[in-house]
């Protein structure tokens, strides 16, 4: 039976672990490829690294980092941020990552989407999504608008329609956060998740809000979520991916186990 | 222990080469040196994609020596669009002929309420008799992402259930192909790949 995924998230900043809240107030949680050999060894079933350095000077380091926490990882590894074009994909696949994770950069050009999955398979394409519901709209849920710059900015875009968009030109999995829920640990926002996994024939991959187990059984089950990612949950041992799903096993969701 | 990767630019190595390499294995990459298949002591096939990319195995000439090789004993082991090229073909690329070492066809998920492609951990219904599979239990979890497989056959060694059974692994012989992704599947993939690597 296919399983739900919990992903590990590592936000990296120049090379290291950071924690914050909405970017501010980084702590430094360590090393990267020590961090990712933790969560796979404690039963994750993903790696994700989103690298929130995102300049030019930081390109180096980020490819250093992948190619380190790459090479003894041996489940899926995506890796995000400051991919810009199908050579910075081309290059971060090269450092050892097996999905790519776009974001803004897809939202200015589309087309990048095609293009990635050309040369690598849409299985190698995660296209990210910032959402923001505006309380205003007729229709929060039809109406949630994509955002770019960590949220900052509207992109002019419905959140489901750039999913559909996304899917039809070659993207392997939707990674959809919620702004409205992102580090409140009130959980994920079920309703837009749905509606999104519901257009599109891809994984959708549920971020932003988890605070307990039963957030997770909410978007798995309501949310209909093929994989959520987990980030603030397991940082400085609060908890670990097989714990989690120990407890996801108890509520009835399907998971790998043991791992 | 030499391995001989086939890379027929569909989708990246180095996640394949990197847990070769981590095994232990002295992996060598060719793109189209026949030499590297006449004298290959094993071979893997990886490929993420289009079965259509397969056509350049025939356009190099690496389809007639990879024949051969099998013929003389050579281990194979296709992963992915790899084992599916070992069949005698896919509704993918329906112009485009695979090897048919196994003689039927892959085909498309069928359509229903579950999402294609199949992306995600999923488990194993081992069978007997397999020299690829020795040691992974029942129920052992592997990686897939496709929308496309091959049926359950006498060749297959493990089913999967998605939507409906198909051939999660494939073994005759020395010829052996598995539709999930060893290479990103923790310590049950790491098992396969050292079974592999010593099938003698």
């Amino acid at each position: 039976m296919i399983t739900k995924r919990i992903i590990a998230c590592l936000d990296v900043h120049g090379g290291r672990v950071v924690k914050g809240v909405q970017f501010v107030d980084l702590i430094d949680a360590g090393d990267p490829a020590t961090q990712a050999a933790r969560h796979a060894r404690e039963g994750a079933d993903e790696i994700v690294l989103l690298d929130i350095t995102a300049t030019h000077e930081g390109r180096q380091t980020l490819l250093d980092t992948v190619r380190r926490t790459a090479r003894e990882l041996f489940v899926p590894f995506a890796v995000g941020g400051g991919i810009r074009t199908a050579d910075d994909a081309a290059q971060v696949f090269e450092a050892g990552a097996d999905k790519v994770s776009v974001n803004s950069a897809a939202l200015a050009d589309p087309t990048l989407i095609d293009a990635i999955g050309r040369s690598f398979g849409a299985q190698a394409v995660v296209v990210a999504i910032d959402a923001r519901r505006d309380p205003e709209a007729a229709d929060p849920v039809r109406d949630a608008q994509v955002f770019v710059q960590g949220g900052r900015k509207p992109a002019g875009r419905r959140v489901v329609e750039w999913a559909r968009e996304a899917e039809q030109r070659g993207a392997g999995e939707i990674l959809l956060t919620s702004m409205n829920c992102d580090g409140t640990r009130t959980g994920f926002d079920c309703e837009l998740t749905a509606a999104v996994s519901e257009a599109v024939n891809i994984p959708v991959i549920a971020s932003g809000g988890a605070g307990t187990v039963e957030h997770f059984v909410d978007v798995f089950g309501r949310g209909k979520a093929d994989a959520a990612l987990a980030a603030s949950i397991f940082h400085f041992g609060v908890s670990s991916a097989r714990s989690l799903k120990e407890e996801l096993a108890k509520a009835g969701v399907s998971v790998r186990l043991p791992c | 222990m030499r391995v001989t990767v086939i890379d027929y630019k569909a989708g990246n190595l180095t996640s394949v080469l990197k847990a070769l390499r981590h095994l232990g294995a002295e992996a060598v990459v060719t793109d189209g040196d026949l030499t590297l298949v006449e004298a290959a002591e094993r071979i893997v096939l990886p490929g993420v994609g289009h079965f259509a990319a397969t056509e350049r195995l025939d356009a190099t000439g690496l389809t007639p020596a990879i024949r051969a090789a099998i013929a003389r004993g050579v281990p194979f082991l296709g992963i992915c669009v790899g084992m599916q090229w070992l069949y005698a073909g896919s509704s993918e690329a329906p112009l485009q002929p695979g090897l048919a070492h196994f003689a039927e066809q892959c085909t498309r998920f069928s359509e229903s309420n579950e999402k294609v492609p199949h992306v995600g951990w999923n488990s194993l219904e081992v069978r007997k008799g397999t020299r690829l599979l020795a040691g992974v239990e029942l129920g052992e979890y592997v990686y897939f992402t496709h929308s496309y497989k091959a049926p359950v056959t006498a060749d297959t060694v493990a089913v999967t259930h998605y939507i409906e059974p198909f051939a999660a692994a494939v073994e005759r012989g020395n010829v052996m192909g598995v539709q999930f992704h060893p290479e990103k599947s923790g310590a049950t993939g790491l098992k396969i790949l050292r079974n592999f690597l010593e099938v003698r």
